[in-house]
């Protein structure tokens, strides 16, 4: 390394060094502190009846089955939230990429949802889905106590995320369609390749970084839902996500060591899907510039 | 690039001004706090007609000067109040004076040390011509933690135009919507909430039993009584007359459905007359009220208390001045603006004789006798890990199994109380 590159990198250490401080502050140590905490008895109530338990609470929550049948539901909502918004971000992305007219309203509307904050678009939609105060019920067929059995629970649940975050994999997949050279596009129509050809062949491996970037983006928000399920059931019809068994145990029930225990858990369940995600499918964060 | 030395002394110069002001602006508040007069601060729910502030003004005008009360509105939901609160008592919050309590955190707060005791002498002037379950409702091992200022309870809400005579016992009760067809429904709270709670204790005190033992360490839970209430909430589940929604169903859903017309009965507390009134005259015009129903023949139905309780925060600044605020905004003139103007019965029980408050609530008699039997719900510091464990235990009712959730209800009720594993 010569002694200008050792200066340069020197430099954006001190640059980064304030950020590098920031995210210590607001992200590692209360990480930290939560570790320390998931290993105690501590109920918030009675500070003075604190003791250490060691790895107690971790067995306690893994040897649940509210932990394990949250778990499930979660990655239940996650899975097909996340599948479905791929398929309708993409082709809105192409809608808002091929637009020619209007093009700005097409975006503007498209980006709507996203625009508005989950609790009251949770709200909206429980409403929508009542069956006194609802539209959904009104139209013929449809008659139905939705948010009150588990099936059709879930999927309330699971198309109000996507009716809100689909916008949000559109708009990062536009900025990959972007990235497609237009001119191979041209050459590959010049040597008879038809719409299907081009989009399997071109678009999708040119655009394949981005898309398991949004999918990463997605998955590990997706896993933490909390409000929309609060909203909508609070967890009942056994929808209960991971967030929300952390949330009843720390909050409601004031348990600090067994609530810290699930929110590591949690915290340790994230590392996982983003681990799954750069190692299984090779996502490099930092380089995708210079790999095209 | 790096900053220019000079451009640096500049901004260092120009922080340290910054907080310069900063500093002044603190100090100048501070003492501006000692001068004046002090300020006690009520956290209490967002109380919408406005009779909690009139309150406020009078008991601040009434002090001649020593206190001024100032409101802190929380959130309708009380988990949500709670939520609120508890974190902050936790933190030994100075500026939490006075507490709207729910009468459910009585223990909690008092076993963790975030409200005072009320002192004796005061204790024993303020229990007197208060209703006993309200005064029961605000004490804990023997000593009161709050005065009782607002209470509330459910009645059965029925169609006269339908219904002859209103039904004695939750049996009659499903019968008779059974028998009515479409329109006979019954409005329930069955969502997996504290309102599922409230349901459950209500029934298996109207059956004779009750959630703990006395001193509140072990679940109590009569096998006999406890089976009876089970399969009342399972019938009630499956039967033809419940909402399709009851699974989901809240105070505010019953309350919305009963006033499109299409059902005959409901058990609610008492906020949906004037609502009925104002919102469907032509449902109101029909609407009876009765006792809500007993679970066995003969004996009267009882119902859970409700109420919002003054506590004093135990970290406040100013404690004696807010026994005195806290006194003063639940007495009586106080009490009389919230039954008229909020539409909150008092915990006073000679304001139920009261012409204005008779005008407001035309079912005063049968509120106050109501009250007078009302069971409190499980009285213990882990009350919010009790009613976890039950509203998760029986919801929903139509899958409930007597024999084998009155097993499970024992077992997540003695695992809440320890605080142990998750609910």
């Amino acid at each position: 390394m010569s002694r200008g590159a050792a200066a340069s990198r020197r430099l954006a250490w001190l640059l980064c060094a304030p950020a590098l401080a920031a995210m210590l502050l607001v992200a590692a140590w209360p990480m930290l502190h939560a570790l320390w905490l998931s290993l105690f008895r501590y109920d918030l109530r009675f500070p003075d009846r604190t003791e250490f338990v060691g790895l107690h609470n971790y067995l306690s929550v893994l040897g649940s089955e509210v932990w394990w049948q949250a778990l499930f539901n979660t990655l239940l909502i996650t899975v097909a939230s996340v599948s479905v918004e791929l398929v309708l971000g993409f082709a809105f992305a192409l809608v808002m990429h091929r637009a020619l007219v209007g093009r700005r309203i097409v975006r503007t509307a498209l980006l709507v949802p996203y625009g508005i904050i989950t609790v009251v678009a949770a709200m909206a939609w429980r409403f929508a889905f009542d069956p006194v105060t609802g539209f959904v019920d009104a139209l013929p067929g449809l008659d139905h106590a939705w948010l009150a059995e588990r099936g059709p629970a879930f999927f309330v649940i699971v198309q109000t995320e996507i009716w809100k975050t689909t916008p949000f994999m559109a708009l990062l997949l536009l900025a990959g369609l972007a990235l497609v050279p237009e001119e191979l596009l041209r050459a590959a129509r010049v040597d008879g390749a038809g719409a299907v050809q081009r989009f399997r062949r071109i678009t999708l491996p040119l655009m394949r970084p981005v898309i398991l970037v949004a999918l990463l983006f997605r998955t590990l928000d997706a896993f933490r839902i909390f409000d929309t399920v609060f909203v909508l059931t609070r967890g009942a019809q056994d929808t209960e996500s991971v967030s929300l068994v952390g949330y009843n145990t720390l909050v409601t029930r004031l348990n600090l060591g067994l609530g810290s225990a699930v929110s590591v858990l949690i915290f340790l369940c994230v590392l996982a899907i983003a681990a799954l995600y750069i190692r299984g499918f090779g996502i490099d964060l930092s380089r995708r510039e210079e790999g095209r | 690039m790096r900053p220019a030395s000079s451009d640096q002394r500049k901004c260092h110069a120009r922080l340290a001004l910054c907080l310069g002001i900063v500093l002044l602006a603190m100090a100048g508040c501070d003492g501006q706090g000692r001068q004046a007069v002090p300020v006690l601060n009520w956290y209490v729910f967002d109380e919408p007609s406005g009779a909690f502030a009139a309150a406020a003004r009078r008991c601040s005008a009434a002090s001649g000067g020593r206190y001024r009360i100032r409101l802190a509105p929380l959130p309708t939901d009380a988990d949500q109040q709670r939520e609120q609160l508890v974190r902050r008592l936790a933190a030994f919050d100075p500026a939490i004076d006075i507490i709207g309590m729910d009468v459910i955190w009585t223990a909690e707060f008092a076993a963790a040390g975030w409200i005072r005791p009320w002192p004796r002498p005061l204790a024993g002037r303020l229990r007197a011509g208060r209703l006993a379950s309200a005064v029961d409702s605000a004490s804990w091992k023997h000593r009161l933690w709050a005065v009782p200022f607002t209470t509330n309870t459910q009645l059965l809400w029925y169609r006269r135009d339908r219904v002859p005579r209103p039904p004695a016992t939750w049996d009659e009760m499903i019968d008779m919507a059974e028998s009515l067809g479409p329109d006979g429904t019954i409005e329930a709270q069955g969502e997996r909430y504290e309102g599922l709670t409230v349901f459950f204790v209500s029934l298996l005190a109207s059956a004779g039993g009750s959630v703990l033992t006395p001193d509140g360490s072990r679940p109590s839970l009569e096998t006999g009584p406890t089976r009876r209430a089970l399969e009342l909430m399972r019938r009630l589940g499956n039967s033809p007359a419940a909402d399709p929604a009851l699974s989901t169903a809240r105070e505010d859903q019953a309350r919305l459905a009963f006033e499109t017309g299409h059902a005959s009965f409901m058990v609610n507390y008492t906020y949906v007359w004037p609502s009925a009134r104002a919102n469907a005259p032509r449902v109101a015009a029909h609407m009876g009220w009765a006792r809500w129903p007993g679970v066995v023949a003969g004996r009267r139905g009882r119902v859970t208390i409700g109420g919002i309780n003054l506590g004093i925060g135990a970290y406040g600044r100013h404690p004696d001045l807010a026994f005195e605020a806290a006194a003063c905004l639940a007495s009586e003139p106080n009490q009389r603006l919230a039954a008229t103007r909020g539409g909150l019965p008092p915990t006073l029980g000679a304001l139920y004789d009261d012409p204005d408050v008779r005008a407001t609530f035309p079912f005063a008699g049968l509120l106050r006798e109501t009250l007078r039997d009302a069971v409190q719900r499980p009285q213990t510091p882990f009350y919010a890990d009790v009613s976890l464990a039950i509203s998760r235990t029986l919801h929903p009712m139509r899958d409930i199994d007597p024999a084998r959730d009155a097993v499970r209800l024992r077992h997540a009720v003695s695992r809440a109380l320890r605080s142990e594993g998750l609910l």
